[in-house]
């Protein structure tokens, strides 16, 4: 327990209790761990911190719309294989042609093939932004982290990686997907908590420049009605403004770091609400 | 990170009275809805072991990872951790599994038999004899509010049928296509070309395919919708269940997502449920807040392309200034909004409430949304976005 905080803490990342035990739990249990909660509260840096604290090779699968397993596992080298082809006027048989020779490994491939003394940790970065086709495929390879390439047959991993998947939750994730895995919600952390991090996150920041943007920041999420609340990137990249244009500067004018919608600006000033801060 | 490594797998030190204690913290958790298998509760096992169980918390927090898979599952939790390891009242039957037999008995629960497929008898009346499709030809243009329970129930096939009918968007997946595109399917073509001696004489193509645009229906059970409230929720709870990427919300003054509660195919159960979970039906309406709530909490689902349709009647007691605020802002986040007014269908309709004159500059579509034949519009709008 402590020592899963110390280890994700000894990479820059500060972890509650409740996430520093979900993060052993996946590791222990070997189950996949699913990381929601608002932008910019560090879903993606927990796996980042995970791998560095475990000395594991970190393999990264972004989602998107579309992802299929020709993005996330295996392709084949086409222009290749037609040069090829070419070359050898039609000489090539078919089983040189699908060889490994002409094989493009993608992420999830990647991570199956790893070495068995190099621990992986593979990071399904924003899930909900792949399809129900695309789900339904990494539910079967989380069960027995397996792929099977028809033409080379059926690869398994020599060590199951340590899995993070995250979601934004724009769309919900299908029951079966979750039940496979370990569940945790992400909050904002506490102010204590947030100036802790800036610490950590930027050396040597005065005092001054952290209390005050964290206080900022704190004051914005406590609006009810912003169309997007600053998460704890902003913060850290506020203090880094801040450090750069100077300790007195006004914060409203450098509002632009934390709110992205015009209309969440013009209510802020025009409530005062960083006044004093 | 040693002490991450190996955990005792189900020692004998977890006894019967552990089994027995997550045996009834997943009943009361099933017994709120949420789904808890075999799985669960063997993982929730291996994970006591692997945790400081005399740690009151850190066990809490160890079940909560394994049992919870939503977030709205984590008050569930807490709700049934009480219930078994705190001083919390033991759980209650949920009242709703009783009522739901009755309830079935009393609603009106299938449609009229057509006449059509009904054998000629010897002493056949030869006078003309309504059939099944007359009946659906009367409804189409029959106001929701004039309807009777017999209507109500014929029409809710046809509203099946209309909520099948969904937006669709290019995705980026392509597949293979007859037709000359602009991309070659070299998948295809290396196969082809090991025919011909390594040249790509035989062309193939990829074209995109189609895949659901999302939609959130958002619909006002305020006091002065309750004649269309019933109609437009089965309409919502056909499309939920028809298609995938659809959203559903309600409300009169605050705003309550249904989506889950309207999921599942027993109609009468799944209306049952929304009704249950909607605390202000019948209410009052503050549109603005409620499409406020929309914009700030479901942002994200409303963001990516969404078909979003209103169905309100425009009778606003909040501040029209929010509404027009809101309603700008949504129509800059979704792909088309449309909004559904049952008031429009009549002839001599003018949007003067003060919540309409807010809303209409922000509209793609006013429909009516009252009748059969104005949802079967909707669906050809739908169609065609």
């Amino acid at each position: 327990m402590e020592a899963a905080t110390e280890a994700l803490a000894s990479q820059g990342y500060l972890a509650d209790r409740p996430l520093a035990l979900a993060v052993q739990l996946a590791v222990v249990l070997e189950q996949p761990l699913l990381l929601e909660g608002e932008a910019g509260v560090g879903k993606t840096e927990v796996a980042r911190a995970l791998a560095g604290a475990t000395g594991a090779r970190l393999i990264r699968l972004q989602c998107h719309e579309g992802i299929d397993v020709h993005h996330a596992v295996y392709d084949w080298d086409y222009p290749r294989q037609l040069l090829a082809l070419r070359a050898a006027e039609g000489g090539v048989d078919e089983g040189e042609l699908f060889s490994r020779r002409f094989l493009l490994r993608r992420p999830l491939l990647d991570a199956l093939e790893a070495d068995a003394d190099q621990p992986v940790v593979l990071l399904i970065d924003e899930i909900d932004r792949a399809d129900d086709e695309f789900e339904a495929f990494l539910l079967e390879f989380l069960a027995d982290f397996a792929v099977t390439i028809p033409e080379l047959g059926t690869i398994t991993a020599a060590r199951p990686p340590v899995v993070v998947l995250t979601s934004n939750r724009t769309r919900e994730l299908h029951d079966a997907l979750k039940r496979r895995c370990l569940y945790h919600w992400i909050d904002y952390p506490s102010a204590e908590l947030e100036r802790e991090i800036v610490r950590t996150r930027i050396p040597g920041v005065p005092e001054s420049i952290a209390n005050r943007v964290v206080t900022a920041v704190g004051r914005l999420r406590e609006q009810g009605d912003l169309y997007k609340l600053p998460g704890v990137g902003e913060t850290i990249v506020w203090a880094r403004a801040l450090l750069q244009v100077g300790d007195d500067a006004e914060l409203e004018e450098t509002l632009g770091v934390a709110l992205k919608v015009h209309e969440d600006v013009e209510r802020v000033i025009a409530r005062g609400v960083l006044d004093g801060v | 990170m040693s002490d991450l490594a190996g955990p005792e797998l189900g020692g004998p030190e977890l006894a019967d009275g552990v089994t027995n204690g997550l045996a009834e913290l997943a009943a009361g958790l099933r017994a709120q809805g949420s789904r808890v298998g075999m799985g669960e509760l063997l993982t929730a096992h291996r994970a006591l072991g692997a945790v400081d169980c005399t740690s009151r918390e850190d066990a809490k927090l160890a079940l909560r990872a394994v049992l919870c898979s939503d977030r709205g599952d984590l008050a569930k939790f807490e709700f049934a951790f009480l219930a078994v390891y705190g001083s919390g009242a033991p759980l209650g039957q949920s009242p709703f599994d009783e009522l739901t037999g009755l309830e079935r008995e009393a609603l009106p629960h299938a449609g009229f038999q057509s006449n059509a497929g009904a054998p000629p008898s010897d002493d056949a009346d030869l006078s003309p004899v309504p059939a099944a499709w007359s009946e659906v030809e009367l409804l189409g243009h029959k106001d929701f509010a004039n309807y009777t329970d017999a209507e109500m129930a014929i029409a809710r096939v046809l509203i099946a049928r209309l909520a099948q009918r969904g937006p669709t968007r290019l995705s980026r997946r392509t597949r293979p296509d007859r037709r000359r595109g602009h991309t070659p399917d070299l998948r295809l073509m290396v196969r082809a070309s090991l025919r011909t001696a390594g040249q790509p004489i035989e062309r193939h193509w990829r074209a995109p395919s189609r895949r659901p645009r999302p939609v959130v229906l958002v619909c006002d059970v305020s006091g002065s919708m309750t004649p269309y409230a019933r109609m437009l929720l089965q309409y919502m709870h056909a499309s939920v269940a028809a298609r995938r990427r659809v959203e559903a919300f309600a409300f009169g003054t605050r705003l309550t997502r249904i989506t889950n509660e309207l999921g599942g195919r027993d109609h009468d159960r799944a209306l049952e449920r929304a009704t249950e979970a909607v605390v202000d039906f019948s209410g009052g309406t503050r549109i603005g807040d409620a499409l406020a709530t929309l914009n700030r909490e479901h942002g994200r689902r409303v963001g990516r392309g969404a078909v979003v349709v209103i169905l309100s009647d425009g009778w606003d007691r909040g501040d029209p200034d929010e509404l027009a605020l809101e309603m700008a802002r949504l129509r800059r986040s979704a792909h088309r909004l449309v909004w559904l007014n049952p008031l429009a269908a009549h002839p001599e309709f003018a949007p003067l409430t003060r919540g309409m004159r807010a809303a209409i500059p922000h509209t793609d579509e006013l429909l009516a949304g009252n009748s059969l034949a104005s949802l079967e519009q909707l669906a050809v709008i739908l169609e065609e976005i």
